[in-house]
């Protein structure tokens, strides 16, 4: 079971890496996006300043919704889904070390692509490893949980706008928690119930998303 | 070793069949044939355990498939119409992939798998440079590269060139000779020694003598 787990996990890394260029598209999205700020509020710094945060997390929010179409779709047309299924280890196992790889290729690097954002805001020093830090614990949240709306959409043609609307409540949470540990550690404050909170969301999540998105996809090869 | 009870299929709200029953001992094949939309497919889907039949009962040495479908999946081979390969992988990563998925503890077989459908030369040819029949013989090749007693083939014959049918029918007959099970649905270009035919849309039912 365990190589099944390892040759799924090195699979999709090497797929990633094949399509990197998917990886820097999430990134391109991420900075582009947040370029149209400055020319809707102007290029005030303390506006900016204010703002930035904010406007960071919730485009890390929006570029995880985009890349949900490619976690379940391309399997299932390809007939990979099925292999997955035929295998003797967990489904629920196999999609977990999906979302793995894929938040490897979209969370991650908008955390490490965080710090670029927060000088193009003009956002304190502390930014520089407290929006990182933030994006770190809540990303992986927002992957498992998008992946649920991914696996009910997959196969219905509906699209990823569908699963974005479906999955965007369930995203809030983390997104107030991720936004308030970000802000309260650059401004120097308590930030240990948001993190905390965070980390709990992630925890749960990690619990709870593989048996819904496997219950899915059982569902989507019926 | 398979057997299958009274079974119906519905999709979409309409009866695709009825009454189908069959049994297959060790070594048996069941060729699947009828014409296109009278649900071999979603035959071979529900006897790989993807889904629950509207009715009937689906066996494995007795014993309902529907008490524990992922031990039915895990000794279940299913080739579909989609053959499950990623064409940005090489010929033998894909395999070495499926290989290491679906449960082959030793390491040795896919080479001897590739050497079987002839793409022992393609090992480190990009997938997506493949042709179709090409493509078609390393989906058949984790048939070799994974022993499992069934062996579910939909249309496994399509853009297969005359040799590449001639090693699938060999890869089949093996098979079979080692004690497995094999349903196949198929248009006729695959030969199989003395199959058990289940001809489908008319619903008809046969069992074996």
């Amino acid at each position: 079971m365990r190589a099944a787990l390892i040759a799924l996990f090195v699979r999709d890394l090497r797929l990633a890496r094949r399509r990197a260029g998917e990886s820097l598209l999430v990134v391109a999205f991420f900075v582009l996006a947040l370029t149209l700020f400055p020319l809707g509020v102007g290029t005030s710094p303390d506006i900016l300043a204010r703002i930035g945060t904010g406007v960071i997390w919730v485009l890390a929010l929006l570029a995880v919704l985009l890349g949900l179409e490619r976690l379940f779709q391309p399997d299932l047309e390809d007939g990979s889904l099925e292999q997955l299924l035929l295998s003797p280890a967990p489904l629920e196992l196999l999609v977990a070390v999906r979302c793995l790889v894929h938040w490897l290729g979209t969370g991650l690097v908008l955390a490490l692509a965080s710090p670029l954002l927060a000088i193009l805001t003009h956002l304190p020093n502390e930014a520089l490893w407290a929006l990182p830090l933030s994006l770190l614990i809540g990303t992986p949240s927002l992957t498992l949980i998008g992946a649920i709306g991914a696996a009910l959409l997959a196969g219905s043609g509906k699209g990823s706008v569908l699963a974005a609307l479906l999955v965007l409540p369930l995203e809030i949470p983390v997104l107030i928690f991720g936004l308030n540990a970000a802000e309260a550690l650059i401004m120097g404050l308590d930030a240990r119930a948001a993190l905390l909170f965070l980390g709990a969301f992630f925890l749960g999540s990690l619990a709870l998303a593989p048996f819904a998105v496997a219950a899915a996809l059982r569902l989507a090869l019926e | 070793m398979l057997a299958a009870r009274d079974l119906a299929c519905r999709r979409g709200g309409r009866l695709i069949f009825a009454d189908v029953a069959f049994s297959l001992a060790p070594g048996d094949a069941l060729v699947v044939v009828g014409a296109n939309g009278t649900g071999k497919t979603s035959l071979l889907r529900l006897l790989a355990g993807f889904g629950r039949p509207a009715a009937g009962q689906i066996l494995w040495d007795g014993e309902d498939i529907a008490l524990d479908f992922a031990g039915h999946r895990a000794r279940t081979h299913f080739l579909g119409f989609a053959d499950g390969l990623k064409a940005l992988l090489t010929v033998g990563e894909n395999l070495a992939f499926l290989a290491a998925l679906l449960g082959n503890r030793d390491r040795a077989p896919p080479p001897a798998a590739l050497a079987h459908f002839g793409l022992d030369a393609l090992a480190q040819r990009p997938t997506r440079a493949l042709s179709a029949g090409q493509r078609r013989r390393l989906a058949l090749a984790r048939l070799l590269a994974v022993p499992r007693p069934l062996w579910l083939l939909d249309e496994p014959g399509v853009a297969l060139d005359r040799e590449g049918r001639a090693r699938l029918e060999e890869a089949i007959e093996r098979h079979r000779a080692q004690g497995g099970v094999v349903a196949i649905a198929t248009h006729g270009d695959v030969a199989v020694r003395d199959p058990l035919v289940l001809e489908l849309g008319d619903r008809s039912a046969c069992a074996l003598p």
